[in-house]
């Protein structure tokens, strides 16, 4: 590891020398242990404790012996005697770091030993990391270079001794002029940059701090484009460049300026034709807002209703995926609604503070948003007919594109200051990464850079969506150069994919169909894609019926914001487990499941996925319900889909048999079709 | 030169070898020929260790470059070419002194301070030279323990220099590259791509495994020059890799001068002697070292431990005539200046140490071709060095004391065929005193005037030379930047080839090379063969 040759093994003199040793070792170790339980703490007894560290600076009892004879010395001693005690103790550690830099007892030792007070020598302690930092030996200079005891006491000493983080960032400077290959020197820098940034102290600006730092950075990548400790920070500094004092945006549903037609509970067979209608059975509806950086503070007392509705005023705002989660990109009310005339209903946010940003941004200026309920109170019998996902499709019209529009917009909540700069230093960025054409990394970096180009003019008709072509391409690229990580590439291909489809109106209703069995039901047909991840789910709000049949995802996950989602078909997927579909159980209004041929029941030794999900335990007890032990994956998705009709498994590694459907039916009591039959009632 | 009483007679008189000249060559056969146990008796006209590698003070450095130079004066009338020896079965042949030196112009602009530090200087004949760490010649030295007589230092940085008088970072590491300020990010990444490539290539050379060739046959056998073409690197960058890396003279480009067009392969290796210099010894910075009190220290290094291993020394001492045998016209000894004379089998001469083009006439053919190598030989397309040396107030570059400076062909001038190398060494490794540099340049050249222009073009590039007071007015503030000259010698030296004749061998001069890769490769080529 690290460059470190394996010791070989060892001649039979070694072997009779070290047995010597050990001897030595063992008899300073009884005496040792013999003083310290009868709390000796004589000069002698201080000075065979440091001959033991020195042969074994990981002797934790040893260290802890020495910090009792200290505080007994220092009771007694005389004040004048104080500095020679610890310069005493600083000397041991020293001497045992010689034998072992990485001993965790020593470092604590020293740092304990400082904080006892002894400031007159912390400028020999920089100095002392410092000649740690310069040795000369090659083997044990990369050693140190990454040593993070090293790093972690230099942040304890710098603290002490207050030295500024200016001094700090030369001293990184300094040392990755040496070797850039030095991932905490980088590492540091960051840290540095983001505190001074933050200070806006002098000459820190993140204008003129972002440019100083790409065109530093630079020197790395170009030199050496496959050590990657410079991309590491670079794309580090690239995110900073996208979130540096970038205003929150979000996106609501219902979308202002909006009539949503709320429908009984026959609404599937209603005749209403606009995509805007929601089907309601418990006399309430969701608000949903949606924030492109995960945010906290969304309450009643921050978002506020002005509605003629009544019993609105406490709205209770839960983030989703988690309930006790406390920051989310997606958070969701239920307006209840008790009026038969239409209703216009106003949201405004950041009249009061208290939305903050993950990245630290508050919403200070307010921004508000109008739509309209109507009600369609047209009883229809309610759908009983299986849903097919093959035919019922007719095309898109042209005419609701008009709302479809301001369905598949971000709002940006506030004035964007830095908007300019930004753009600025993405297009130069794009412009030298343009010059390193034929490395991989190259490539990768220059497919972010132009998505991240591409987020920023999303508002600008003319030029948005110009780099998607190349993106992709850079993707397709990358997959057939690096095939080793084409998972990861193939997963950016996706979210570039979609971000493509929900660009502009025009590529969107190219998905767009809506189904005849189901009320004109908008549907998004997202199918054959090659989509192994989804993404770009802010614009998918609207979005009630969804086909993402004959993709390649692994998991449901995100599809947890697409609240008001009925139909979802992910047959033909690759999804390998039930907890893979965990998110589905946030999906409330979920009418019609398709999750046949995927590859769930795979007996894998260990389920990754689960491991990414919240514990499974701790929201299953309530229903006091025996689940056997195989099917509690499956449980813990269905039981919380109240509404679901119509459910498919067929086709996938588990045994569907007599059992399993009786315990889906079990569970799910609503159930009228699985695996397209028909059950009796 | 200083009258001495004369030396009493050497005794034994009868050796293996006797070397004469103490300079590289020399110095490290007699090292190798007394420890394989031979006896060696090594003799040096001149009251100092070195010959034309010594290190001198500046006084001491003006009188030997002024006697070894080509007089305008004929050579005074030597006594008759052949004397008959005290030996009936020998003859004699006398020696001529062959000057290596010409167009000499020693000008001292601040007398008074040179005097006063005049013993603080140690200024090497032969510089600018430098040593590589991976050097043949520091193999040889640890190998026959010449390394404890000798300390180095580091040479802090090498530069390349234009006509515009800005010196540039010679990118040679990794480190160097990412720092580098004169460089693009695209020449960062070709360059650093190409110097991977050279590593790769080394790698694979040690390790025979592996049977991916990185860099085809083909592409060994043809110009390094067009190989770098190849590899797309700019010329800016290929003029680096060619004389500030492989340490080349000639321009590459131009096929009319070029003397010698490097091939890939011989690029490779000089690239590789670069690259395994820069981390061979964990206090030396970069690729070179320079020892410390001047190159002298080296020949008498060698010395040194030829002594301890029973070689005997005899400074001040020339030898005026060659004996050979009579009949068979075999070499036998020499003859002394003392007038002694002194018998070996093998006999290792100076390069300056030639034969007489009149006494040959009257020899037998034997004879003659036992001193066949000591035979001037009329050399078409004459190839010179002009060197220079100065002595100057603060330095060219703030901050670093030693270092190297290449202006690559055409940089300084169009005319310019060859490479011009200056190097610049201070007190740090004991040359000069504290606020003193001195520098030294070198140029190859095809005739004196060629040479001495191309070296005051390079000094007027780098230095100030003083003028008098009423015009200081003219100077501007670049020329107040550079450091003011104190001191300057200018000359041209021949380069003589080694040529191995079995009994005699005659060593080759200080080359136009920046180490001493070819010295040493002659002697010990010559030692093998003694």
């Amino acid at each position: 590891m690290h460059g470190r040759k394996r010791n070989a093994a060892s001649k039979p003199e070694e072997d009779a020398a070290s047995a010597a040793e050990a001897l030595e070792l063992r008899l300073l170790q009884s005496q040792f242990m013999s003083n310290h339980h009868q709390k000796i703490y004589t000069k002698e007894a201080i000075q065979l404790s440091a001959k033991l560290q020195e042969i074994n600076p990981e002797a934790y009892t040893a260290w802890n012996y020495r910090k009792l004879a200290v505080e007994y010395n220092l009771d007694s001693a005389d004040p004048s005697l104080v500095n020679s005690i610890l310069d005493k103790e600083l000397e041991v550690v020293e001497n045992a770091l010689k034998r072992n830099l990485k001993s965790y007892g020593a470092w604590y030792h020293r740092k304990w030993v400082l904080s006892k007070g002894q400031c007159s020598s912390l400028d020999k302690e920089l100095q002392l990391l410092n000649k740690y930092q310069k040795l000369d030996d090659e083997i044990k200079k990369n050693l140190v270079l990454r040593n993070f005891h090293l790093w972690n006491y230099r942040r304890f000493v710098v603290e002490l001794t207050k030295t500024s983080e200016q001094d700090e960032l030369q001293h990184t400077t300094d040392m990755i002029n040496d070797n850039f290959s030095n991932y905490s020197a980088w590492h540091n820098r960051s840290v540095l940059l983001s505190s001074l940034v933050a200070k806006k102290a002098d000459g820190f600006m993140p204008k003129e701090t972002i440019r100083r730092e790409f065109d530093y950075v630079h020197n790395a990548i170009f030199t050496e484009e496959d050590d990657q400790s410079g991309w590491f920070y670079y794309l580090w500094l690239l995110d900073q460049t996208v979130k540096m004092e970038t205003p929150l945006r979000a996106s609501p549903w219902p979308s202002d300026g909006s009539n949503i037609i709320l429908s009984g509970p026959g609404c599937f067979n209603g005749s209403s034709s606009k995509f805007t209608t929601y089907c309601s059975e418990s006399g309430s509806f969701p608000l949903i807002l949606y924030f492109d950086q995960a945010v906290s503070g969304v309450s009643s007392s921050t978002v506020t209703i002005d509605s003629e509705l009544k019993s609105n005023e406490d709205l209770v705002w839960e983030p989703v995926p988690e309930k006790n989660s406390q920051v989310s990109c997606v958070w969701v009310a239920r307006l209840k609604f008790d009026r038969t005339e239409p209703v216009k209903v106003k949201v405004s946010l950041g009249k009061s503070r208290g939305i903050v940003s993950s990245t630290g941004c508050n919403l200070i200026t307010p921004y508000e948003f109008v739509f309209t309920v109507h009600i369609d109170d047209t009883v229809g019998e309610s759908q009983e007919g299986i849903i097919s996902w093959t035919d019922g499709f007719d095309s898109w019209d042209a005419q609701s594109s008009k709302d479809l529009n301001s369905l598949i917009t971000l709002d940006q909540l506030e004035v964007d200051t830095g908007f300019e700069w930004r753009k600025q230093a993405i297009k130069i960025e794009i412009e030298q990464f343009r010059k390193l054409p034929d490395s991989k990394f190259g490539k990768l970096n220059l497919a972010k850079l132009l998505m991240a180009e591409e987020t920023m003019i999303s508002d600008d008709d003319a030029v948005k969506g110009v780099h998607y072509k190349e993106i992709l391409q850079l993707y397709n690229d990358l997959m057939a150069l690096d095939s080793w990580h084409d998972q990861y590439y193939k997963d950016e291909h996706s979210v570039a994919l979609l971000r493509k489809v929900t660009s502009s109106t025009e590529s969107l209703t190219r998905h767009l169909f809506r189904n005849r069995n189901m009320n004109s039901i908008v549907c998004l047909r997202l199918n054959n894609l090659t989509l192994s991840r989804i993404a770009a789910l802010e614009k998918l709000l609207f979005v009630q019926m969804l086909d993402l049949s004959h993709n390649e995802l692994h998991s449901a996950e995100g599809l947890e914001a697409m609240q008001l989602l009925c139909c979802l078909n992910l047959s033909h997927n690759r999804i390998k487990s039930f907890s893979a579909l965990h998110s589905l159980r946030h999906l409330k209004q979920l009418r019609v499941l398709d999750v046949s041929h995927n590859h769930i029941g795979c007996k894998h030794p260990v389920d990754t996925t689960r491991y990414l999900c919240s514990s499974s335990f701790s929201n299953s007890g309530e229903t006091g319900r025996k689940v056997p032990s195989k099917y509690r994956d499956t449980y813990l998705v269905l039981r919380d889909l109240m509404k679901l009709k119509q459910f498919d498994i067929r086709g996938n590694d588990l045994i569907a048999g007599e059992e399993f459907s009786s315990f889906v039916r079990q569970v799910v009591p609503t159930l009228v079709w699985l695996d397209g039959n028909k059950l009796a009632s | 030169m200083i009258d001495l009483p004369p030396y009493p007679p050497l005794d034994p008189s009868n050796y293996y070898l006797i070397v004469v000249g103490t300079g590289v060559s020399e110095s490290v056969s007699a090292a190798a020929a007394s420890s394989s146990g031979s006896s060696v008796l090594h003799l040096d006209p001149n009251p100092f260790y070195g010959s034309h590698f010594a290190s001198l003070s500046l006084p001491d450095l003006t009188s030997f470059l002024h006697s070894n130079s080509v007089s305008p004066h004929p050579p005074p009338p030597s006594s008759p070419p052949i004397l008959p020896s005290n030996s009936h079965e020998l003859i004699s042949v006398d020696l001529v002194h062959r000057s290596l030196y010409s167009s000499v112009e020693i000008s001292s602009f601040d007398s008074e301070i040179l005097e006063e530090h005049s013993r603080r200087f140690n200024v090497d004949l032969c510089g600018p030279r430098v040593v590589f760490c991976a050097d043949e010649s520091i193999n040889l030295m640890l190998k026959s323990g010449a390394n404890n007589y000798v300390e180095f230092k580091s040479i802090d940085a090498s530069f390349v220099g234009d006509s515009s008088g800005e010196l540039r970072n010679v990118p040679d590491s990794r480190a160097a590259i990412f720092k580098s300020k004169s460089l693009t990010l695209l020449e960062k990444n070709l360059l650093m791509k190409f110097f991977k490539l050279v590593q790769s290539q080394l790698a694979e050379s040690d390790d025979t495994t592996t049977t991916t060739v990185k860099i085809s046959e083909e592409d060994m056998e043809s110009p390094f020059v067009d190989f770098l073409a190849k590899m797309r690197l700019p010329p800016n960058i290929k003029s680096i890799i060619l004389y500030a890396i492989a340490m080349l003279d000639y321009d590459q480009d131009n096929m009319e001068t070029c003397r010698h067009l490097l091939k890939t392969k011989e690029g490779i290796d000089r690239l590789a002697l670069y690259i395994k210099s820069m981390g061979r010894f964990s206090n030396a910075l970069g690729a070179l070292i320079y020892p410390i009190y001047g190159q002298g220290e080296l020949p008498q290094a060698f010395c040194r431990r030829a002594a301890v291993k029973g070689c005997i020394y005899v400074l001040r001492m020339p030898i005026t005539a060659l004996l050979l045998d009579k009949e068979t016209g075999d070499y036998k000894g020499v003859r002394l200046a003392s007038g002694q004379e002194i018998f070996s089998q093998k006999l290792i001469l100076d390069p300056c140490i030639n034969v007489g083009l009149e006494s040959l006439s009257s020899l037998t053919d034997q004879q003659n071709e036992t001193l066949r190598v000591l035979v001037p030989k009329a050399m078409i397309n004459k190839e010179k060095i002009a060197r220079g040396i100065c002595v100057i107030r603060g330095s060219v570059k703030s901050d670093i004391s030693n270092a190297l400076i290449v202006y690559p062909p055409k940089s300084l001038f169009p005319e310019q065929l060859t490479a011009i190398r200056v190097l610049q060494l201070g007190s740090g490794v004991a040359v000069c005193p504290a606020d003193m540099h001195v520098l030294y340049f070198s140029i190859l050249c095809e005739n004196d005037d060629q040479g001495i222009k191309a070296l005051l073009s390079a000094m007027s590039n780098l230095i100030r030379l003083p003028v008098p007071e009423s015009d200081s007015s003219v100077e501007n503030d670049t020329c107040e930047a550079k450091p003011l000259l104190l001191w300057r010698a200018l000359y041209v030296q021949e380069l003589v080839k080694g040529e191995f004749g079995g009994t005699i061998s005659s060593m080759p001069s200080a080359d136009g090379s920046l180490n001493y890769k070819e010295t040493v490769e002659s002697a010990v080529k010559v030692s093998k063969a003694i």
